[in-house]
């Protein structure tokens, strides 16, 4: 089988599609954030399939590393948010942390 | 059968472990008994490809090796060529190889893995997260067996990583115990430091060969091209890459990790904590010997013949079971690598082999043990003596008859008895030491190893005694101990029966008749020729010559160990408390492990966390400091602004008011009186501006009498206009300005109504807002 730029475009999304559902279905902010995780990792997918197909030398993976150096950092201070939140209400249920609505 | 078929064979090998990982983790609360049997087929059916590949690479390609190579990311396509950064091809080569060191490895992993999989059906049974346990030993295998396959510091360097997170999560396999969780995280931690160096190590080469595969590696230095053109260079490359083995293979000074693991299941700890994982530091060192200057090797050498007499001091004095094996596993990792380091490479790899066969099944013979006095405890419902102490066993040998022979038969092997697979590997490394020291003059290396060699047989003679002879403490609890059942004692017999001579050589005295010396030969070094240690020859000729002696030597020294263990623990002719009050000191010093804990918490650990405690500092004083001096200057310019304001406006009551929440009505009175005060000044402007532009309006020209005559023109202009808006002007404000007020705070309010149905406060819901909004937004910019 030929791998075309197509095949890479259809697993990101496929990746992106289950990062989505995570986000939008689980009520545990920790899958939450895994399905964060999973949206970026389809982008990086996207930016390295451009890159390779496109001709675009190495300005995909730079971008790619960058998202994960961003995505490192985002999952320290969500995880930090995260453990204050379970102190503050005792649950990582994001439809119970609620005390900002009405 | 063809090198492709033997290729995609070990692929197979190295991947069916990974199958299993998916299979169990997702699937194996479902499959029956959690998955554990699919696991250990998986094992098994690897266990038999190994043997396979053995025996065709011994028998059918014993002089070639089956490589496949392909080029993962070739950089000169992906960099602009513009800026081609030089002329040599940029490119990053991974692989596979299997050569004969390889070929022994896959056996030892496989077989291992797969008596301690039949092992640990039993000793597990009843964990809570027994289905996650296989899974994690199923990945161990896998990462395992990547690092024995790869031929190139790439996928060395990845699967060395994969090797260390299923450590990390076998070891805290029972997290909820601290102890247990703080183990993971020590191991994981120490291990880090190796790998630094090691990462180091690959970049050094990377930067100077351009290539990551062994052969390219070695053909380059053959070839005459050593790192910067520096003999220096070559020799840290060496050891830089060296400190992963030191990490890995818990060598002095970061051994300290090794021990705490054993919080670990048993199992685990015969798996990866004595037979398998540590000896990748060693399979390591055998692999890239080639590349090690005579300095490095040197080097190599005295870090492992400290460790092998360090931990075996420490050894002496432990009391738990694990604990001494766990120090005894250290020592002869160090034998190990002192074997490499010397040049006797065949010995020291030879002895990874042995090893790995009877220290594993120590560990599973002491799993035994545990599990027989766990069950005994229990049914005493006793919950406070310690399983694990030797202390509180003896006399198991009538209750565990096969579990006695077998640990037997491990301690005269790991002793160096003759007759058994210890004795051929230990006596072909301590030949090799003497010889090296014949050779160079470092004679403290033989010193240590001997020394090392009788510490070994006096403290595995000690743990026998105590634990299986002599009598039981307590003797209802040893009427509760029972043989453990046939999963557990079947690994242990064929452990045993592999821990005799004769399935290496049939020479029980020298192994260099048998096929394991013809099959795993000292790889010729490429390093230049004045960097090189004594060749192949030379050291052979030496090792031959002080063969017989270290023979006599090493049967001298063990012998005396196993006397002496005899002497003061099984005929008490000398008593060993009275030894250790008479030598407190010592003795306090080595059951206190060299004080190293205390040392590396001293500095590395109270360092990191005085230097953590400096970050905060800065960052509460000068960080927050800043943002803090922002927010505390916007206050008090406002406040400055608000009182100069105040006093202008003599509206100090109101200000008050304005705190209370009681402003309106002052404030619409102020703003009534103020809107009066505009308008009426808009309007006086308005008004002159109309009388202006009428006077200019109505008469053109130059001169005085048409200027005065505009002049008066202009002010009744404006005077008519200025009554006209003022007498309009409340009727204007209220209809026309209060009413746009009016509306749009209606407005407001009526969509606010309307939207505040759509604010379910569901983070979910308005993801799906934005998503819907964006698919929008994408099919209408689309076309």
């Amino acid at each position: 089988m030929h791998v075309t730029l197509t095949h890479y475009l259809i697993a990101s999304a496929i990746l992106f599609s289950f990062g989505l559902f995570a986000v939008m279905a689980r009520r545990n902010a920790i899958m939450v954030l895994m399905g964060i995780e999973l949206i970026l990792n389809s982008a990086n997918i996207n930016f390295i399939a451009f890159a390779h197909y496109g001709g675009m030398h190495l300005d995909g993976q730079m971008a790619a590393i960058f998202v994960i150096i961003l995505a490192a950092c985002e999952a320290a201070v969500a995880l930090a948010i995260v453990l204050n939140i379970y102190q503050q209400f005792n649950t990582v249920n994001v439809d119970e942390v609620d005390t900002l609505k009405d | 059968m063809t090198q492709e078929f033997l290729l995609q064979l070990s692929l197979a090998v190295l991947l069916l472990p990974l199958l299993s990982f998916v299979v169990i983790i997702f699937f194996g609360r479902r499959l029956p008994r959690q998955g554990d049997l699919f696991g250990t087929a998986i094992l098994g059916v690897d266990l038999l490809a190994s043997l396979t590949i053995l025996f065709s690479k011994l028998n059918f390609f014993n002089d070639v090796v089956p490589n496949f190579t392909f080029t993962w990311v070739d950089f000169h396509t992906l960099v602009p060529s513009a800026t081609k950064m030089a002329d040599f091809p940029l490119k990053l080569d991974i692989g596979i190889m299997i050569d004969n060191v390889t070929a022994v490895m896959l056996v030892v992993v496989t077989l291992i893995s797969f008596l301690v999989h039949v092992f640990s059906t039993v000793y597990m049974h009843d964990d809570i997260r027994y289905s996650r346990y296989y899974a994690y030993l199923s990945f161990f295998s896998f990462s395992m067996l990547g690092i024995v396959l790869a031929n190139n510091f790439w996928l060395i360097y990845v699967f060395w990583e994969l090797v260390g997170i299923s450590s990390y999560l076998l070891i805290g396999h029972w997290y909820e115990k601290k102890s247990a969780a703080d183990a993971g995280k020590k191991a994981f931690i120490v291990n880090r430091v190796g790998d630094l160096g090691m990462f180091i190590g690959i970049m050094i080469v990377w930067a100077n060969f351009h290539t990551m595969t062994f052969d390219g590696i070695f053909s380059a230095i053959a070839a005459g091209q050593i790192p910067f053109q520096s003999d220096a260079w070559m020799t840290a490359a060496g050891i830089l890459i060296f400190c992963g083995a030191i990490g890995k293979s818990a060598q002095f000074p970061l051994h300290v990790w090794l021990p705490d693991a054993m919080e670990g299941p048993t199992p685990v700890s015969a798996l990866i904590h004595a037979a398998t994982m540590v000896a990748a530091g060693v399979y390591l060192v055998a692999r890239v010997f080639p590349m090690f200057t005579a300095d490095a090797l040197t080097f190599i050498a005295y870090i492992g013949a400290i460790t092998a007499f360090m931990a075996a001091t420490i050894a002496i004095a432990q009391n738990d079971i694990k604990k001494v094996l766990a120090y005894s596993t250290v020592s002869q990792l160090g034998y190990m690598v002192m074997g490499l380091g010397v040049g006797a490479y065949t010995a020291g790899f030879f002895h990874l082999a042995t090893h790995a066969a009877f220290k594993a099944g120590l560990f599973l013979a002491s799993g035994s043990v545990i599990y027989a006095m766990h069950g005994a405890l229990h049914h005493q419902n006793d919950h406070h003596t310690d399983a694990q102490d030797i202390r509180n066993m003896g006399g198991l040998k009538k209750k565990m008859p096969v579990t006695f022979w077998a640990f037997v038969m491990f301690t005269l092997a790991i002793s160096g008895v003759p007759l058994t697979s210890g004795f051929l590997s230990k006596d072909q490394i301590l030949a090799g030491t003497l010889a090296f020291s014949d050779l160079t003059g470092h004679t403290l290396i033989p010193i240590l190893g001997f020394g090392a060699a009788a510490l070994t047989a006096f403290y595995m003679f000690r743990l026998v005694i105590l634990t299986f002879l002599g009598e039981h403490k307590d003797p209802t609890r040893l009427e509760h101990l029972h043989e453990s059942p046939k999963p557990m004692i079947i690994p242990l017999i064929v452990l045993a029966s592999l821990s005799f001579f004769v399935f290496y050589s049939f020479n029980p005295l020298t192994p260099a008749d048998g096929w394991f010396y013809h099959a795993i030969e000292r790889p010729v070094t490429v390093v230049p020729a004045s960097l090189a240690s004594a060749s192949s020859e030379v050291f052979e000729e030496a090792m031959h010559h002080e063969h017989t002696t270290a023979m006599y030597l090493s049967l001298t020294v063990a012998s005396l160990g196993i006397l002496f263990a005899f002497l003061t623990y099984y005929w008490k002719k000398i008593s060993a408390d009275a030894f250790a009050s008479a030598l407190a000191p010592v003795h306090k010093f080595l059951l206190n492990k060299w004080y190293f804990d205390e040392l590396y918490h001293a500095t590395a650990v109270a360092g990191t966390i005085g230097f953590s405690r400096l970050l905060a500092w800065f960052d509460n004083t000068f960080i927050d400091g800043i943002v803090n001096g922002t927010a505390r200057w916007t206050l008090a310019l406002t406040l400055g602004v608000k009182k100069n304001w105040e006093v202008e406006d003599h509206a100090k009551g109101m200000v008050e008011d304005h705190a209370k929440g009681m402003v309106e009505d002052h404030a619409k009175g102020m703003e009534g009186k103020r809107e009066a005060m505009a308008y009426l000044f808009f309007a006086a402007l308005l008004s002159v501006y109309v009388g202006w532009a009428a006077g200019n309006a109505a008469l053109s020209g130059a001169g005085i009498g048409i200027a005065i005559g505009k002049g008066i023109l202009g002010l009744i202009v404006a005077g008519g206009t200025f009554f006209l808006l003022h007498a309009g002007v409340g009727g204007f404000d209220n209809k026309v300005v209060d009413g746009t007020v009016n509306l749009t705070a209606y407005l407001a309010g009526f969509f606010g109504l309307m939207l505040r149905k759509v604010q379910t406060g569901r983070i979910q819901s308005y993801i799906l807002f934005v998503l819907i909004g964006v698919m929008v937004l994408f099919f209408l910019f689309k076309l």
